[in-house]
């Protein structure tokens, strides 16, 4: 059992990244993520030595991580929205160059500089890429602190393994509330993960290493493109996470991700005291998406409700799922508005019932 | 002469002149022996030369990593056989800075281009050396984006023509050259700013001194250095490259005189 606490998601996710043995965090501050560097200048480099950097603006801070990550360091970064966008071409440059990182994004409300209330807009740019070219992040999506902390050392598990950019898609609500977690005791860190592509300097008896995006024979650029594709196509076969609830007898599926799922397994409940058969999923990653799962319940149900925190994002990968085989509706709230589980199961009872 | 006759006389030179004793020069080892993509007479190679001359000179090679950023030198890792690492346009510094901070005992240098390092760039730049981070940084002030073809960069010199400048720059439409240089100079952070050329072989020298200083500089942990080349462009300068050494001594050199700028207090 671990050590009990009761923390702010940003500083549980700082703690965790800590205890994770990770090497070095870049960042600059955004609210409302914000404490995650606060908590680190106060507790990081004095307990393991780790390498804290307030960047001059994200896109320094991306680039501090390829540099760091492309020595083979266990590092992280954090921010929100309009700092996530100035990352993009970094993170592109990242995932070309296959290099391992965990990023979190605590997302709030825009476009443009927004609101700095708790939002789910970034979904497009998180799942789908974000910068340029034919590339995927790892998507995790916490509902909660505990899950947050739990994803962070999945997060870097996952990005060494596959040699990719892990991001961790929260919102500002679960960023700023106060939950019981059960943090993992410190992991140390490792001097030298000993990766054969990093670049720590010439091996005496080896090849140099190089790190590199660049490969202007198309068909040499074609090929890492396979190579990428054959990662996602993997991690599509094994990495798919979620959470169901219900489902068995469910006439109908609420979908959510992050803290729309909470609102939603209330609204499941107030449902089912009015002997409305209701079920939910929850998919934890939200790339690698679901997508058998969804396949398989939709010509069991009569229609899903997907409910988001933007203009209906995560819908669309719902309805690629299903294939036409059950109706698939979306119910939204933006700009930081979060939506009550009466208000879901009213909009859910105007539309199907 | 008829071709036995040929053969003997070639036999002859070949031994008497090809042999070890004999020669007054050889590539560095730690560069790799491929054709270099740059044009000829380009300044790039010279510098790569140099540069890999000191690692090899100062026994770092398996310590020293180096960050190529877009601009005509991106490959630069096909050149230099040290371990290396490509960075998005302008972002060279950011990127040793996360490479220097997780290995402080390593060697870590940039090769920027002028574009790179003092447009898109500069905020990065400034950053680094302004934190003082002990890395070396090559800066290639050629007055032009050459791998795009020729356009203005920030240090082109007034009245010089490009192709986004073609009835030569006006400072008042489009600002003046950047002195980055004399600009970091002013920065605590910075233990070493210096202005080097490639057009001459005693510039040549000259600027291999002042790269072997730097390095030492770093293992001393005295802070950012960089060593700024005032070089070529032969290709969009439209110019032959002994011309174009000409205009580097000419025209460029007394805008971007040469010589150290910063030099560190504790020798
Ligand atoms: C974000 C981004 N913007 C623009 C470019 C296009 N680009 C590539 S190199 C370059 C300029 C290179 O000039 P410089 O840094 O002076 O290097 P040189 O080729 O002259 O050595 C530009 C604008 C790019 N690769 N990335
Ligand atoms: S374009 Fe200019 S800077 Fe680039 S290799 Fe050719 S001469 Fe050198
Ligand atoms: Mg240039």
């Amino acid at each position: 059992m671990g050590e009990k606490k009761l923390m702010k998601g940003n500083e549980a996710l700082a703690e965790a990244m800590i205890r994770a043995g990770c090497d070095a965090y870049f960042g600059y501050p955004i609210t409302p993520q914000s404490e995650v560097l606060e908590y680190l200048s106060r507790e990081a480099t004095k307990r393991t030595g780790m390498v804290l950097i307030q960047a001059e603006s994200e896109v320094a801070a991306i680039n501090m991580i390829y540099g760091a990550a492309g020595c083979g360091k266990r590092v992280m970064t954090t921010s929100s929205s309009p700092g996530i966008s100035l990352m993009q071409e970094g993170l592109s440059y990242i995932a070309s160059a296959e290099l391992p990182c965990l990023l979190a994004n605590v997302n709030r409300g825009g476009p443009g500089l927004g609101t700095i209330q708790p939002a789910q807009g970034d979904y497009f740019q998180s799942v789908k890429g974000g910068g340029h070219g034919d590339y995927h992040l790892l998507v995790l999506a916490p509902y909660s602190v505990q899950e947050t902390v739990d994803f962070v050392k999945l997060g870097f598990e996952l990005a060494e393994k596959y040699r990719t950019p892990v991001m961790i898609l929260s919102d500002g609500a679960i960023g700023q509330m106060m939950e019981k977690v059960e943090l993992f005791p410190q992991i140390e860190r490792v001097p030298d993960r000993g990766f054969p592509w990093q670049t720590s300097g010439k091996p005496i008896n080896g090849e140099r290493r190089y790190i590199t995006s660049l490969h202007i024979q198309p068909e040499k650029m074609e090929e890492i493109n396979r190579r990428l594709q054959a990662k996602y196509k993997k991690m599509q076969e094994e990495e798919v996470r979620f959470q169901s609830m219900q489902i068995d007898d469910a006439e109908y599926i609420l979908t959510a991700f992050g803290l729309v799922s909470r609102i939603c397994m209330k609204t499941v409940q107030l449902g089912r005291a009015k002997g409305i058969k209701l079920g939910m999923i929850r998919p934890q990653t939200l790339f690698p998406f679901p997508i058998k799962q969804f396949a398989e319940i939709a010509p069991k149900v009569k229609g899903i409700l997907d409910v988001e925190m933007n203009a209906g994002q995560m819908v669309e990968d719902v309805r690629l799922a299903v294939e036409g085989k059950t109706r698939v509706e979306f119910y939204g709230r933006m700009g930081g508005v979060i939506p009550s589980p009466e208000e879901v199961l009213q909009h859910f009872e105007q539309t199907f019932l | 002469m008829n071709q036995e006759v040929l053969e003997k006389n070639l036999t002859v030179v070949e031994e008497d002149i090809c042999i070890r004793e004999n020669l007054v020069y050889e590539r560095p080892s730690t560069l790799i022996d491929i054709e270099m993509h740059y044009c000829p007479g380009c300044g790039h190679s010279t510098v790569h030369k140099i540069l890999m001359e000191v690692v090899q000179e100062l026994g770092i090679q398996n310590d020293t990593i180096g960050v190529a950023p877009v601009g005509c030198s991106v490959f630069a890792y096909h050149y230099l056989d040290v371990d290396m690492q490509q960075a998005a346009h302008g972002r060279a510094c950011a990127v040793a800075t996360g490479i220097k901070r997780v290995l402080p005992d390593k060697y870590v240098f940039t090769y920027q281009g002028d574009g790179d390092l003092a447009a898109i760039g500069t905020g990065e730049t400034i950053h680094a050396a302004n934190r003082g981070e002990n890395i070396l940084v090559i800066f290639i002030n050629n007055g032009i984006y050459g791998m795009t073809s020729g356009q203005m960069a920030p240090t082109t010199i007034p009245g010089m023509v490009t192709t986004t400048s073609p009835y030569g720059r006006d400072v008042e439409v489009q600002g003046h050259p950047l002195k980055i240089g004399e600009l970091l100079a002013l920065l605590p952070g910075v233990c070493y700013i210096t202005r080097q050329a490639v057009n001459s072989a005693a510039n040549v020298r000259k600027c291999k001194k002042a790269i072997k200083n730097a390095f030492e500089y770093q293992k001393r942990k005295l802070g950012f250095s960089m060593v700024e080349i005032v070089s070529n462009c032969p290709s969009n300068w439209k110019m032959a490259p002994v011309e174009s050494n000409k205009y580097v001594e000419n025209t460029m050199i007394p805008y971007y005189p040469l010589g150290d700028i910063k030099v560190p207090e504790v020798k």
